[in-house]
């Protein structure tokens, strides 16, 4: 076995030397009633290459680019990736490193890391961000946990513009903690109708995301007034991070804790996971932080170094006080983002942000001349809702036989929403495929 | 000794991300623009933002001298205990890179999806055989998040009993994440003591189990490494008062093809992929921590499950006593890519050898540097074995100064000050993937070690002497922290 170096004789004279006769006498203190009868019913090894043709079989049963084109968004971007971030990304001094506890051998994670604290906080324009957290669905559940801690108080509103499987996850970890979980209707236009906030007393945070789940862009100014009247968090959450290439940055309209996921920079979506959970607050929520931080300082000589900070608020000291069971980050992930907004710049960000909307913007107008509706008129990214005839259920699974995913059916999600379908463009599509789908949609 | 791996190469100095570059050059291919622009309000956009702007060259350059000042599994050994810094096979890597892998978007109908699906299913199952137990789920996209859905499978398994349970016992020898992830559930850990053998005994949890108390989480093997012998005995106690026990699977590695998790009376495990299955941890995370249970919690596990009808996967919802999700898809698939790979690479002989490599590694050790550091508990160990710096203290000497002094040796050094029951542990996991002639170096380099330090304490003071920068002052970056350039 290539990963096993022992040699027969070198097992044999260890053994001896830890004075056992054989490998099965090395669980002495195992009792005979904890063993397991038999062998664990497994398949029989393979041999790489046998492996790799079965891999590539299965992988080869699902739809991707470029036989597929899937016009699907919904918290997980089909993006270019350029080849310097996965290459860079391979050097296994990041892979095969651990958490950067000691950190005289870890200072190319930990200034990594730092940098992507930074980067991070300069797009969401917030003081501090952590060193990431599992992605934007636990992110919010963070966020909403710590603004109960510092708020003292037990409830929380969410929009129902936010992700539903994100405000699923919110619900799992809020269960069992008896706080209370109140959600906030959309309007006719997309948005979410923060006047609804009127009656709620004793709010912890307000919750909204931005582009939202049917790609509006929020008025996140105006949420963030009204929020702070009631005295509680405003917390703004994300799942396409490229919206903030363009977008203003929810720090400058008011939020207080930033939550999403980084998928969208560089990471492959991989069948969802992993992904990046990004989070951001004010400097006066610095120490009620979920996760890992990385701060500057010096050595004993003085010259400048990272370490990780501000470790009693972590498990380790802390136990069942720490302010979360967090213990990792999702380094690599947060590693690759990191990559990729430096591969990107400020200038190229920009621009690429802009071309994502403006051919979701192109397909949208085909769309609507082509005669389907688009119900909810706020501004969007890169989603949008379109509306389609009460037929259209039958082209969009004739589409799939013909290599297109036609957008994302909401009525699963959203039961008053039939026949209404979540589009997603990127710089991935052409303005060729954008007419072709056209074409395909309207047949 | 002879020859260390330790020496000195030439390290380059690299500045700060922004500290580099010039507004104005970029390092991506800007996909052609095809489409006119079109407006948006004015008020939504107030600019570019404020990144720095570099060349591809910048980039390759920045990154490519960071990553020489990190050390991982592949440059040497990293015998970090509980951590099972074992070796990252590179198949697992390029398999999980698959075009079809990679680029599969989470929502795509089940017909779209097969493949993804097949083998999650297949990876439940291989799991589920390894561990003894009947059901798993592989959304926790890390340990602790593992050890939360535990938790709140306990919680909602006490709750549809109609009685919920404010308290939980933890060992003191428990990582910390255990009292932490149960606290989320709003259970109150009270702390059982291990006895003078470094493990419980079924008295001291017998005296504090009672009918409030919703379960007990056990490691075991223990982070003492050794294996909790009472551990049949402390779960009747615990069944007999409702309760459930809560296996932490951190010390997998040590157990498998050995021992039946089920037969042994969990009811609950969560398993480390990035530890015992060999999935990178790439500077700390991403992870993937499947939770595994016996039937009778298997219908609170998270939806959505993958299930086999008609030789076809389909996503299933139809778990009305589901927690819910834990995860906004599936979990991390391209890890669990990755330990699926490893599993079928070595099947279920290779996977009981590791355990045993594992286990044999850490005992040679063990008897090896017995004498050289005090080994509080001396018995036979499992796949770590905990030393203290007791001896070296009469040279105002400590963990700390030693474990410095080993980098320069060229080894990461092993987890120290944990478990808290020892003072000044040294705590060695050298995991199955290391060879003989590695652990020699290693034994070597520790007794050369004991040795500076009643020579020339001086020198472990002032250790590491061999890396990027020396000892950090982290109470000063502790204090005045600066999080953000």
């Amino acid at each position: 076995m290539r990963y096993l170096p022992h040699t027969p004789e070198e097992i044999t004279s260890m053994l001896e030397a830890a004075g056992m006769a054989s490998l099965e006498d090395l669980y002495p203190t195992v009792p005979e009633d904890c063993r397991r009868e038999g062998e664990p019913d497994l398949p029989e090894p393979l041999t790489e290459w046998e492996l790799t043709d079965l891999a590539n079989t299965l992988s080869a049963t699902m739809a991707s680019s470029p036989a597929y084109k899937v016009f699907l968004g919904a918290g997980s971007y089909e993006h270019y990736v350029p080849a310097a971030v996965p290459y860079l990304l391979g050097r296994s001094e990041f892979v095969t490193s651990y958490t950067p506890y000691q950190p005289e051998m870890s200072q190319g994670t930990l200034q990594a890391i730092y940098e992507y604290q930074t980067l991070v906080a300069r797009l969401l324009g917030m003081e501090v961000a952590n060193a990431s957290l599992y992605d934007g669905a636990s992110a919010l559940a963070e966020a909403l946990l710590m603004a109960v801690r510092i708020k003292k108080r037990n409830k929380v509103a969410l929009s129902q513009g936010i992700h539903p499987l994100y405000r699923r996850v919110v619900h799992t970890y809020l269960e069992p903690t008896g706080l209370e979980m109140v959600e906030l209707p959309y309007l006719e236009n997309g948005r979410t109708d923060h006047a609804m906030l009127e009656g709620i007393g004793d709010l912890a945070a307000v919750a909204v995301q931005s582009p939202n789940f049917f790609g509006c862009i929020e008025d996140l100014q105006a949420v963030a007034e009204k929020v702070h009247e009631h005295e509680a968090l405003f917390v703004t959450s994300f799942t396409e991070a490229l919206a903030y290439g363009l977008l203003k940055a929810p720090g400058r309209q008011g939020a207080d804790i930033v939550c999403g996921e980084g998928q969208s920079l560089g990471i492959s979506r991989s069948f969802g996971g992993p992904g990046l959970g990004i989070f951001a607050t004010r400097k006066a929520h610095m120490r009620s932080i979920p996760g890992r931080l990385v701060g500057q300082g010096v050595d004993v000589d003085g010259n400048r170094g990272f370490v990780l900070t501000l470790a009693t608020r972590e498990q380790h000291i802390r136990r069942e006080k720490a302010t979360s069971n967090i213990c990792t980050n999702q380094s690599l992930c947060a590693l690759t983002a990191a990559t990729y907004l430096a591969t990107l710049g400020g200038t190229g960000m920009g621009e690429l942000a802009r071309l994502n909307r403006d051919k979701a913007e192109y397909l949208k107008g085909e769309l609507v001349k082509a005669g389907f509706r688009a119900p909810f008129e706020s501004p969007t990214f890169n989603e949008f809702v379109l509306k389609g005839a009460p037929g259209f259920r039958e082209t969009y699974e004739c589409l799939l036989g013909q290599k297109t995913v036609a957008g994302l059916p909401l009525e699963p999600y959203y039961p008053e929403l039939a026949d209404h379908y979540l589009m997603c463009v990127t710089e991935t599509k052409t303005k060729e495929d954008l007419d072709h789908l056209v074409k395909e949609m309207k047949a | 000794m002879k020859e260390t791996l330790g020496t000195t190469g030439l390290t380059l100095r690299e500045p700060l991300l922004w500290e580099r570059g010039k507004r104005g050059r970029c390092g991506f291919s800007l996909p052609r623009r095809d489409v006119d622009p079109s407006p948006l309000e004015a008020d939504l956009s107030d600019g570019n933002p404020d990144l720095p702007d570099l060349s591809e060259v910048d980039v390759v350059r920045h990154y490519t001298r960071l990553s020489q000042w990190n050390f991982g599994v592949d440059a040497g050994m990293y015998p970090l205990g509980s951590c099972t810094m074992k070796y990252n096979p590179k198949l697992n890597d390029r398999l999980a890179g698959l075009t079809g892998f990679a680029e599969a978007h989470p929502l795509l109908p089940a017909p779209l999806s097969q493949g993804a699906l097949r083998l999650m299913h297949e990876l439940e199952h291989f799991l589920v055989e390894i561990t003894g137990m009947d059901a798993a789920t592989l959304q926790p996209a890390a340990g602790a998040q593992g050890e939360l859905t535990g938790m709140l499978l306990m919680y909602a398994f006490h709750k549809s009993r109609g009685a919920p349970r404010s308290k939980i016992l933890v060992p003191d020898t428990a990582h910390g994440t255990n009292p932490a992830s149960a606290a989320l559930c709003g259970y109150r850990p009270v702390s059982v003591k291990s006895n003078a053998q470094g493990i419980l005994a079924a008295d001291s949890v017998a005296a504090v189990m009672d009918e409030e108390t919703a379960g007990i989480m056990v490691t075991n093997p223990n982070t003492l490494g050794l294996f909790e012998e009472n551990i049949r005995e402390i779960a009747r106690i615990v069944h007999e008062k409702g309760g459930l026990v809560y296996g932490d699977g951190a010390n997998m590695n040590a157990v498998m093809g050995i021992v039946d998790m089920g037969r042994m009376g969990v009811d609950v495990l969560h398993l480390n992929l990035h530890k015992t299955f060999s999935t990178p941890h790439g500077g700390g995370g991403p992870g993937s921590g499947p939770v595994c249970v016996k039937k009778h919690l298997e219908p609170f596990l998270p939806v959505p499950r993958v299930v086999q009808a008609k030789g076809r996967y389909v996503l299933s919802e139809d778990l009305p006593d589901s927690i819910g999700r834990v995860h906004a898809f599936y979990g991390n698939f391209g890890v669990l890519v990755r330990a699926y790979s490893y599993i079928r690479t070595m099947g279920a002989e290779n996977l009981k050898k590791a355990s045993q490599l594992a286990v044999l590694n850490a005992n040679y050790i063990k008897e090896g540097l017995k004498g050289v550091f005090h080994l509080p508990y001396d018995r036979p160990c499992m796949h770590e074995c905990v030393f203290s710096d007791k001896f070296q203290k009469e040279h105002k000497v400590c963990t700390l100064d030693m474990v410095k002094r080993l980098m320069d040796y060229g080894f990461h050094p092993p987890t120290v000050y944990f478990p808290l029951v020892v003072n000044g542990a040294i705590m060695i996991e050298p995991t199955e993937t290391e060879s003989k002639d590695g652990i020699d170096l290693l034994i070597e380099a520790f007794k050369a070690i004991a040795e500076e330090a009643e020579r020339d304490p001086e020198l472990l003071w002032n250790a590491p002497l061999r890396c990027k920068v020396r000892r950090m002052d982290e109470t000063g970056a502790a204090r005045n922290p600066c999080l953000c350039g």
